[in-house]
């Protein structure tokens, strides 16, 4: 790892003077991205401004309709945490099945979406239940949030500071692990919203991205064999040593249908 | 760059330390070369292997992939603060009595990440529990079926059975 300076800040406004005043500042939230990256010398930042003291950036509020659930809240909370395991178990057992107990115990849901890895599970929730991200600045919404591969459409310096998730009326979210690293080769989440049945798709492509084929021949009902027939362009799909692009179309098939299932 | 020395106080296996480090050190780092208590291990430099996992403040880490920094003012234990004097701790002896270790690279990780599993789950654990709790543990050597044995005996010692 290349040298760097490293400052703790107690506030998002300092944060953010902090990462301005640097020639190549990032945030560092759980670490359990960014470390590695910076180990193997793929990131070399000037400066590395942790968010682990800023209080505001912590915790889970819930309200009969919308869990907010702050930027650095571990995935071991999340999955932990009563509100959460009541309002949407879905995203509680999406949480709790991110890698390893270790990585749950430092990792964040604000480092994950930042991150946007196209094998991460959190981006595959945002999209289905229409989450909105909320950062310093500005409120991002869930479908605009991720834009290509490890991009998203905040700005250099943007700051996320938490997540609102709607409450839906039913989801489930199924993964196709990596069994070396639990991050998904492919997941589906399927959530049954005030907006319709609304799909969200991880590990298959560059991107997670809405299943707009997969919502269209549901057709509002949560009947997976509506989903036999949908042709998914295997074109667009991933293809490395874990899966080749044939095997993810049909495992997106497989996994949605099984998402389905378990709503009902 | 001029290196940038940041000073650090934690307590480690119940007795205060201190030291200066560089900010890019890591905890793994600073346990193995400043305090050199070398049972914390690195196998791998993904952060998948575990043989590296502490508790900070009571929760598994993986300390080769967290910052000594990042430990300022936390209460650590490694794997050198379990036993009392020459009497093993109940999981340290449960992973003898069930030769749950052959070449002993992973076991102070599986050990660590044991007492963390104990902690969340309680003291009667089911296999399907302890193997996919050690998720983040990896093994050269056994096939895991003695460690998952140790574990589940470990955690019954620890609640006062057998
Ligand atoms: C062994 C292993 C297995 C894993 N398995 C999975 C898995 O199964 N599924 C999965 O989804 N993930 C997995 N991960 C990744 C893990 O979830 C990470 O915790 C996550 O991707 C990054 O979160 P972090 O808090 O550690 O962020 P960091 O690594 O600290 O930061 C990641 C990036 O996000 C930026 N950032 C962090 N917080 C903010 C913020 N509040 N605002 C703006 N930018 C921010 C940082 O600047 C950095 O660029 C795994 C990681 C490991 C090491
Ligand atoms: S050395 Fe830490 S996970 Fe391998
Ligand atoms: S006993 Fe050798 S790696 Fe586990």
């Amino acid at each position: 790892m290349y040298e760097f300076n490293y400052q703790k800040v107690e506030s998002v406004s300092a944060a953010v003077a902090a990462l301005k005043n640097a020639d190549d500042g990032k945030f560092l939230a759980g670490g359990q991205t960014m470390l590695p990256t910076m180990k193997h010398r793929l990131a070399s930042p000037s400066d590395v401004i942790d968010l682990s003291g800023i209080a505001e950036l912590k915790g889970i509020k819930a309200s009969a309709d919308t869990v907010t659930i702050g930027a650095m809240t571990t995935h071991a909370e999340v999955a932990a945490s009563p509100e959460v395991q009541k309002a949407i178990p879905a995203l509680a057992g999406l949480a709790g099945n991110i890698g390893d107990p270790a990585v749950r115990n430092r990792g964040t849901l604000g480092g994950s979406i930042a991150n946007n890895d196209p094998a991460a599970d959190y981006p595959a929730a945002v999209i289905a239940l229409g989450a909105t991200v909320k950062t310093d600045r500005r409120e991002i919404a869930g479908d605009d949030f991720f834009t290509g591969m490890f991009e998203t459409a905040l700005e250099e310096d943007e700051i996320i500071v938490s997540v609102s998730f709607p409450v839906p009326r039913a989801a489930a979210y199924m993964k196709f692990e990596n069994p070396a690293s639990r991050y998904a080769i492919v997941g589906v989440f399927v959530a049954e919203t005030s907006d319709g049945i609304r799909i969200g798709v991880t590990g298959a492509t560059p991107c997670a991205h809405r299943g707009l084929r997969l919502e269209a021949a549901l057709a509002g009902k949560l009947d997976s064999a509506a989903l036999d027939s949908v042709e998914l362009p295997v074109d667009k799909m991933n293809s490395d040593i874990h899966a080749s692009a044939e095997y993810r179309a049909h495992l997106v098939k497989v996994m949605a249908k099984r998402a389905v299932d378990a709503c009902n | 760059m001029a290196a940038d020395k940041q000073s650090v106080n934690m307590t480690v296996n119940g007795k205060p330390v201190s030291g200066e480090v560089e900010s890019r050190t890591l905890l793994v780092h600073f346990l193995r070369e400043n305090l050199r208590l070398t049972g914390t291990h690195v196998g791998c430099d993904t952060s998948q292997c575990g043989a590296c996992v502490v508790l900070v403040n009571g929760k598994s880490v993986k300390s080769c992939t967290m910052l000594a920094v990042q430990a300022d003012g936390a209460e650590l234990v490694t794997i050198e603060g379990l036993a009392n004097g020459s009497e093993l701790h109940p999981m340290q002896q449960a992973f003898m009595d069930n030769h749950g270790l052959q070449c002993g690279f992973c076991t102070p990780g599986m050990i660590m990440s044991a007492l963390d599993i104990v902690n969340r789950n309680g003291n009667d654990l089911d296999e399907a529990t302890v193997r996919k709790e050690l998720e983040g543990n990896i093994c050269r050597c056994t096939g895991y079926h003695n460690i998952v044995k140790a574990v589940q005996a470990g955690a019954k010692a620890m609640g006062g059975g057998s």
